[in-house]
This record gives structure tokens, C-alpha cells and sequence, in this order.
């Protein structure tokens, strides 16, 4: 069963930027891209666990705070050479608000 | 859009790497069809040598497989030789009757083996080295035969040599000049290379010239006259006395050709749809049949293919290396030298080194180096950039002296280090990884290898050995970077291009920038965007919009990221001078917070360490004390001594001076962390010796010290000037942080800035030029005006700054 959660306005997340959402025990990260598309990842970097909201964002890339991995804000794969993957979750946004699919 | 038709004519390095550029920065504008007349996919030319050595095989060397097309869409076509190019329809014309027409053409058909026009040169067993049919031939001419003949004493004829010898053949090699390589190495350095390889069995006939070849019945050469009417015996005769670029389908096509393919700076020919590049061109005059050349044309070629339009190739500099294993030698530029230039000598005939460097108006302009080649790239570099040399002539012959750098034993000679010894100390990459990669994966250049095996992506002092090995393994593959390299992928300008568009055109933000300066991504990268945002606001202080989204975590946060996501607070205590009430502020916030460690820092002050991101906020209001930046690339810390109130020694006060310091220069950005550190007496224990700007107090004044280092590598701080007072002290070392400020690039620290433009030009700018320091020092005051802490800003305007909050759902 798939469960659509109201999680903040657009508007609080900075252009090229993110913030994070907790849901039960895991962190996501939220993105919001220079064209206001939003995107959603499991906040932790395949490399190390760094928390990815928290890298700089371009393209639909994120640099990882921690030692740089770059990961795909759409299928939350690394660039190459690296290799690694973190989750992604779906998302919507309805009258300024920002939705995430979050599993049951 | 219907894509357009890019046609390829040479399936070789210059050609693909062309298309690789290209398919970098544009990868949807074309079909692209490649034709090549060998069987192969791409590979790698120069490492034949090693092959015919038995240090590789043919899979070891191929570039790019017949996947790799596949997965790019590009139509191959191998065994097919163009001979027609009929340009008024835009159709090639392969051999086997194959045909493709094109929008763009890219010619890079190379070049070819220059044959002897001696009687019996199309005799059996007479062959070129070029290709890995030649180099299949000659390993099956050494399973049968025994007597070998190679013809040039050249790079590519020792290689050869070299290999027959060990696919078990007796080998000659005939030479027309008094010395070997003597387009490479001066008579001293040839002698000594002839030495080595006589020990190493091969033989040499100098100043002998081919008269004719001589066949059996079958007719299969069976031996080498030469003009004084001797003979040696030879059932193999390889030539090796040059190339010449393959120009002739150009020609053919009516495309104006003068030795080679005439283009120009953007590697265009005369008809303006076709390109060429490679060994087949001829640029300036002039035909490279070397490497990195060919990899900087393809680079500007694939701009233009991918109509960006920007990049001119100028020509190149070249160095040489030869690829035997267990002989060193490097050479470079004008290395004979004449009465104009004067030389720098170091030979040790028994020891087997010989160096020499050509000089002429204070630089460098040629380098021979044998037996030891370690400096090589740095010589090299330096003839580049015409560096003067004056400041370091007298160390200059003993190398760049790279011993103490850390993380990696102090090892600092790629040569001497076995394959399982640890080069990158911060992420654990041995040398025999290096290695393996760059055969492995075809890589030249020191970013391929940062990226492939993170060796020198870390800290970075490692990367001078990671350049020895790339160049050890390489061997006339290598090209060094050149320093004025650009940003990042997303432009070709550099750093010192960026800076003098920002300032010309007013840029005030970084989404006008990226427009105005034509980058090919939508808004940069995370390399590029906080060297923009700095260069911005230290260009336009109070005018540029500083972007946080384009700083780094820490700069955004005003914390310093942990290896866990938790961040440290580290408060400002001015010249590390605190008090009571401040240690129990701290005590109490540490309780409060559950802070897992508390540290003196090296910058003497304290660390709370392990606090999360939604406490630092409220951990910022119950300290109420100013942020002390110990995150930023910026004003850091200014270590004092005790000093004269109290030390027994002290001749200033130097707690004060390093109180006044930090107060006038706290809140400053700089391309990279600065550190001050100010002693009362020579005794130094504040260690300005080893801090970007470091001050000693003397009886009679103050001693200014800048460029230091305590990090990766140590570097001691170099005399700047003697001041009397403590206004002049501040007016000094603000100006020297001033013209850093503004003309260092992004992510040099005072030293990499100083070895760059010399101590010379900062003394003449800070001591000599009054008027000059008093304006840079009024500037820097200028921009930090009104600078607020931006701890009190964020507890003050917390609705503002809601990244520090977590939703939670």
C-alpha cells in the first residue's frame, strides 16, 4: 500500500538545496531542484553514510559532505567510477506542498 | 531535431579521443560512423613497445571496445580504408564499396612509417613499426629467425630493439648520427644510453648509413649493406627512421595539404565542414607525432564539433620519455643549448646520472635528465609556465625537494617504491593499483587517476608521486597539466579568466555568471559553484550576492561536518586568551548538551565535538559567544605566546597584537583557511614560522613572516619585511592577506600562491609600494565592514534559517 504524506511547503526548501524529513526511523532527504522540481533520497550516501541533504546540489546531482561521491537525485545511483546506490521515494507537489510516497 | 552525420576517417587515438570529448560535452548532436583500415577497435599505439617487450598483451591495450561503440551508438567500420572523400555530396567512399555521407568530417588518418628509398626495401622481412600487425610480425619473425636489423636510433627504434632482444633475437641497431636519440638527448646523455643498452645485449653501429638490402632466393632479406661496403646479416630488418604524417586521402580530396593536413587554431581544414587532428595535421607549420599533443587538439576539436565554439589549440611543448624498462631518461625544450643560454651540470658517470637544465633569461627552456628522472615533470612544468627561476637556482639541480611530506613514508621517488608499497595515505591506494588502472583503463591523466583509484582525490600530497608513476608507466603518453588548467568541466576559462570576467563585467551573482560566461552546465558544479560564490563576494564586498546553496555544509552551517553527520562548535576566544566565565559557559553547555568531547584545538581553542545539527542553534544562544570560524576557508585562529606581560623572555606583547588581529581581520573569507600565529620573542613558541602570516616580536619591532605551513606539507614561512610598530604590523599583514584575497586562486593557501607568483612580486606590492599596501589594506577593511556573527544573526532570525529544523512526519 503506497501512502502519500504532506511533508512542508515548498517554499521552505531553498533553491538547489534540501531539507531533511524524518518518517518512523529513517532519514530522507528532500531536494528541490533550480526548476522546482522536487526529489526525494534515503539521506545517507552508499560510500559512508554521509547525510546527502546536507552536500551541494546542481543538475539533478548531489555532492556528498563527506568525500564528494556524486548521487543521482533521480535514481539515486553514484556517478562513475564510483559505484553504489541509495533508496529513492516518490513525489508530488499540490498547491505548494510537498508529497512523499512513503511505504506502510 | 534530426540529429546531424559525423563521419570519422581513423579509428586511432586521436580520432576516438576526439569523439570521447566530444561525447562529453554533447552527446546527442550526431550519428557518428567511424571507419578504420586495421581490424581493431581502438588502442593504445604507444604501448605497443611494452607488448613487443612481453609486458602486455593486445587486450591490455585496447582503449575502447567494440562495446563501448555499441553502447554509444556509433556505427564501426574496421578493415575499411577510405579512398574517396567527394566533398561537393558529403560522401566517403571506403575500399570494400562501403559509403557514408556526413555533416562533419573528422580526418585522422594518422601517419606512417617513413621507409628508406634503399634497393631491396620491398624485400620479405622488411617491415615499419607501427601498427600490431608490424608488431605480430615481428614476434613471429623472432620465433623463427635469429638475426635482427634495426634501422634509426631513435625512441621508437630502441623500443623495437628492445623488444626483439627480448623475444630472444640478436639485434642490431644502425644509426646515422654520432650519438642515439639525438633529437632527444645531448652526446653525454646518448653515450651513457648506449652503455646501458650494450649491457643489455643489443649492439650498435653509429654513424653507419644503409646502402642497400640485400635478399636470398626466396626473397627474404637476408642482410644490411652499408656505404663503407660492409655487411651484417639480418632476417629481420625493421625501419625506424621517422614518420610522416598520411595526408594523401586529404590531398586526393583537394583539401589544401603542405606536409600535412593544413588546419588552424580550431583544428579546422580549408573546407570548412572538415576536421582533422592527430599526427596527420599540420598546425603552425608544424606535425607532432607524440601523444599529448594529439589529446589537446582533440579536446578543442570536440568543442567545436559540439558547437560551443570555444578552446583554440596553440601548438604544444613536448618532453619524451622512452618506454625500456630499467633505463630513466627525460628531455624537454631546447636542451643543446647555445652561447646565448647557460647550463646547469650534474653528472656522476659512475653512479649513471647525468642531468642538465638549459637556462636563458631566468628560465628554463630545455631539461635533459638521465638515470634519474624523478624532477623531470617539475622542470617540465616550470618550462611551461616560464617561471622564473632566479629564487630557487640554487636548489634547482637537487630536485623538488618533496621529502616530508606525509601519509605516505616520506617516499617521494615513484621508482623506488615496490607495487604493494602505499602511495595515498588517506584512502589506502597502493602503487601496484596505479599502475594496474592506468593499463587497465587506458588513463593519461592525473584526474583519470584521482577519479579511477582516489589516490591524491583526498588531501593531495601525494599527487607529485602519483604524476611519477602515471609518467613512469606512460612513458611518451604523459602529458603534465598544464597550472592554468580550467575551473572544472562545466568551462574551459580558468580560474584567472573567471576572475577578470567577474570584475570586468560586474557579475553580482552566480546564475549571471554562469549565463555571461557561456557554462556548458545550468548552474556549475560542486567544484565550481563555491569558487564563483567566492570569487564573487571578494571581488564585489557588499554588492555580490553571497549564495549559501553554493558553499560548502560547513560554510553554510557554521559548523564543521563530523564522519557521522554530527557537526563541532568551536567558539571564538580573540588570541586564545579566555576566562572564567567563558570555561563555565562551556562546562554548562557541554552538560546540557550531552557534548561527547570536549578538545583543546592546535589553534588553542576549544572544541565541542558529536553536536547535532538541530542543537547548534540553541547551542549557539547559551554559549552567547562569537562563531570562531574554525570551519571556514577564511580567518582562522591567531596562536600567540604568552608574551612580555608576563613571560620572563618576552620582548612584545604578543597575546595583545594577536587580540588586535583576530578582531580586525575576524569575519574575513579567503580562497582557503588562514592562519596567523604571533610570538613575543625569537624563542617562536606561538610557531609562526609555520602559519600564513606569522609575526615575532624583537626588541626593537616585529618581524612579518608569510606562506607557512604546518599541513601536508611543512613549509617554513618566508621573511616578508621588519616594522616598528604594532598600526604597522596590522597595515602590513592585512595587505599581504588583502592581495591574497585577491588573487589567489579558490583552494590555494598563502604558500601555493606565493610559489606561483614568487616572493618578489609580494614584496614589491607590500614593502616597496606604499600607496599600494595602504589601498589594499583600506580594502580589506572595506569588505569586512559591518561584518556580523553569524551564530548571534541565526539565533536572532531563527525563522529565517529553517535548515537547522528537522520535520518530522
Amino acid at each position: 500500500m503506497s501512502n502519500w504524506v504532506k511533508v512542508l511547503l515548498l517554499e521552505d526548501i531553498p533553491k538547489l538545496g534540501a531539507r531533511v524529513v524524518r518518517a518512523k526511523d529513517q532519514e530522507i532527504g528532500v531536494f528541490r531542484l533550480e526548476n522546482d522540481s522536487v526529489y526525494a533520497i534515503n539521506n545517507k550516501c552508499p560510500h559512508k553514510g554521509g547525510p546527502l541533504s546536507q552536500g551541494i546540489v546542481y543538475g539533478d546531482k548531489v555532492a556528498c559532505p563527506l568525500h564528494s561521491w556524486k548521487i543521482s537525485l533521480i535514481d539515486g545511483k553514484a556517478e562513475e567510477p564510483d559505484v553504489g546506490e541509495t533508496a529513492c521515494f516518490k513525489t508530488k507537489v499540490e498547491d505548494g506542498f510537498v508529497f512523499l510516497e512513503l511505504k506502510e | 531535431m534530426k540529429k546531424m552525420k559525423l563521419v570519422v576517417v581513423g579509428n586511432g587515438m586521436a580520432g576516438m579521443r576526439t569523439v570521447e570529448e566530444l561525447l562529453k560535452i554533447a552527446p546527442d548532436i550526431y550519428d557518428i560512423t567511424v571507419f578504420g583500415d586495421e581490424p581493431y577497435p581502438n588502442y593504445n599505439r604507444i604501448m605497443l613497445s611494452p607488448v613487443l617487450a612481453n609486458e602486455q598483451t593486445i587486450d591490455d591495450i585496447i582503449l575502447n571496445s567494440r562495446e563501448w561503440y555499441a553502447e554509444n551508438n556509433i556505427a564501426l567500420y574496421t578493415n575499411a580504408r577510405i579512398n574517396k572523400i567527394d566533398r561537393k555530396n558529403r560522401v566517403v567512399y571506403a575500399a570494400d564499396g562501403t559509403s557514408a555521407e556526413y555533416d562533419r568530417l573528422l580526418i585522422a588518418t594518422g601517419s606512417k612509417p617513413f621507409i628508406l628509398p634503399v634497393p631491396g626495401k620491398e624485400l620479405d622481412g622488411v617491415l615499419g613499426y607501427r601498427d600490431i600487425k608490424d608488431t605480430n610480425d615481428m614476434i613471429q619473425a623472432a620465433s623463427k629467425y635469429k638475426h635482427a636489423v634495426v634501422i634509426g636510433g631513435g625512441l621508437l627504434g630502441l623500443e623495437a630493439a628492445n623488444g626483439l632482444k627480448i623475444q630472444g633475437m640478436d639485434v642490431t641497431v644502425v644509426h646515422r648520427n654520432e650519438w642515439l636519440l639525438d633529437r632527444q638527448l645531448d652526446k653525454t646523455a646518448g653515450l651513457m644510453l648506449k652503455n646501458n643498452l650494450e649491457a643489455k645485449g643489443l649492439k650498435f653501429l653509429l654513424e653507419t648509413n644503409t646502402e642497400r638490402l640485400v635478399g636470398d632466393a626466396d626473397g627474404r632479406v637476408k642482410a644490411v649493406q652499408f656505404s663503407d661496403g660492409t655487411y651484417v646479416p639480418a632476417d629481420l630488418v625493421v625501419m625506424a627512421v621517422g614518420i610522416r604524417p598520411n595526408f594523401e586521402l586529404a590531398q586526393s580530396a583537394g583539401i589544401h595539404c603542405d606536409r600535412g593536413i593544413v588546419v588552424n587554431d580550431t583544428m579546422q581544414t580549408f573546407d570548412p565542414r572538415i576536421y582533422a587532428v592527430g599526427e596527420c595535421v599540420s598546425h603552425r607549420g608544424i606535425s607532432y607525432g607524440l601523444v599529448a599533443p594529439l589529446f589537446e587538439m582533440a579536446k578543442v576539436c570536440a568543442t567545436h564539433l559540439g558547437n560551443f565554439g570555444i578552446g583554440l589549440y596553440k601548438g604544444s611543448v613536448t618532453s619524451t620519455k622512452l618506454k625500456v624498462t630499467g633505463i630513466d631518461l627525460f628531455s624537454a625544450g631546447e636542451f643543446e643549448g647555445n652561447e646565448e643560454t647557460e647550463e646547469i651540470v650534474l653528472h656522476d658517470a659512475v653512479g649513471g646520472v647525468y642531468k642538465k637544465l638549459v637556462i636563458k633569461d631566468d628560465k628554463i627552456i630545455g631539461s635533459v635528465l638521465y638515470g634519474d628522472t624523478t624532477d623531470g615533470s617539475w622542470y617540465f612544468q616550470m618550462l611551461r609556465d616560464s617561471k622564473p627561476i632566479h629564487e630557487i637556482r640554487d636548489y634547482l639541480m637537487f630536485g623538488q625537494d618533496s621529502l616530508g611530506n606525509t601519509g605516505h613514508q616520506g617516499q617521494d621517488k615513484a621508482a623506488a617504491m615496490t607495487n604493494e608499497m602505499e602511495v595515498c595515505g588517506c584512502n589506502g591506494v597502493c602503487k601496484g593499483t596505479i599502475v594496474k588502472a592506468i593499463q587497465d583503463k587506458g588513463l593519461f591523466t592525473i584526474d583519470d587517476v584521482k577519479k579511477q583509484t582516489k589516490a591524491g582525490s583526498s588531501c593531495g600530497s601525494c599527487v607529485g608521486l602519483v604524476e611519477q608513476i602515471l609518467a613512469s608507466t606512460l612513458g611518451g603518453g604523459y602529458a603534465p597539466p598544464s597550472t592554468s588548467k580550467a575551473i572544472c568541466g562545466c568551462t574551459d576559462k580558468n580560474h584567472e579568466e573567471v576572475r577578470a570576467e567577474i570584475r570586468t563585467h560586474k557579475y553580482l551573482n552566480i546564475p549571471d555568471a554562469i549565463k555571461g560566461m557561456e557554462w556548458r552546465t545550468p548552474n556549475g558544479c560542486a567544484s565550481c559553484r563555491p569558487a564563483l560564490n567566492y570569487y564573487l563576494i571578494s571581488t564585489w564586498p557588499h554588492e555580490a550576492v553571497d549564495d549559501p546553496q553554493s558553499r560548502f555544509i560547513n560554510e553554510r552551517v557554521h559548523a564543521n561536518i563530523q564522519k557521522d553527520g554530527t557537526y563541532s562548535v568551536v567558539p571564538r576566544m580573540y588570541g586564545g586568551v579566555t576566562t572564567p566565565d567563558q570555561l563555565r559557559k562551556i562546562a554548562d553547555v557541554a552538560d546540557k548538551y550531552a557534548v561527547p568531547m570536549l578538545k583543546v584545538t592546535g589553534g588553542q581553542r576549544i572544541d565541542l565535538l558529536g553536536v547535532k545539527k538541530e542543537d547548534l542553534v540553541g547551542m549557539w544562544k547559551d554559549l552567547d559567544m562569537p562563531s570562531g570560524y574554525a570551519y571556514s576557508k577564511g580567518i582562522r585562529t591567531v596562536k600567540t605566546c604568552v608574551g612580555s606581560e608576563f613571560c620572563r623572555f618576552g620582548t612584545q606583547d604578543s597575546t595583545q597584537m594577536g587580540i588586535d588581529i583576530e578582531k580586525a581581520f575576524d569575519h574575513m573569507w579567503a580562497p582557503h583557511k588562514v592562519k596567523f600565529a604571533v610570538s613575543g620573542c625569537p624563542r617562536n613558541c606561538a610557531e609562526s614560522g609555520i602559519k600564513d602570516v606569522g609575526i615575532i616580536g624583537v626588541d626593537s619591532g616585529w618581524e612579518i613572516y608569510v606562506g607557512g605551513n604546518g599541513g601536508i606539507k611543512t613549509e617554513v614561512a618566508q621573511f616578508l619585511c621588519k616594522v616598528k610598530t604594532h598600526d604597522e604590523v596590522l597595515e602590513y599583514s592585512g595587505a599581504f592577506i588583502q592581495i591574497y584575497r585577491e588573487e589567489a586562486r579558490y583552494l590555494d593557501r598563502t604558500v601555493h600562491w606565493l610559489e606561483r607568483v614568487g616572493m618578489d612580486y609580494v614584496k614589491k606590492r607590500v614593502v616597496e609600494d606604499a600607496d599600494g599596501r595602504k589601498a589594499a589594506y583600506e580594502r580589506l577593511l572595506y569588505a569586512l565592514q559591518g561584518a556580523v556573527n553569524p551564530w548571534a544573526e541565526r539565533v536572532q532570525k531563527r525563522d529565517q534559517f529553517k535548515e537547522f529544523e528537522t520535520i518530522s512526519v
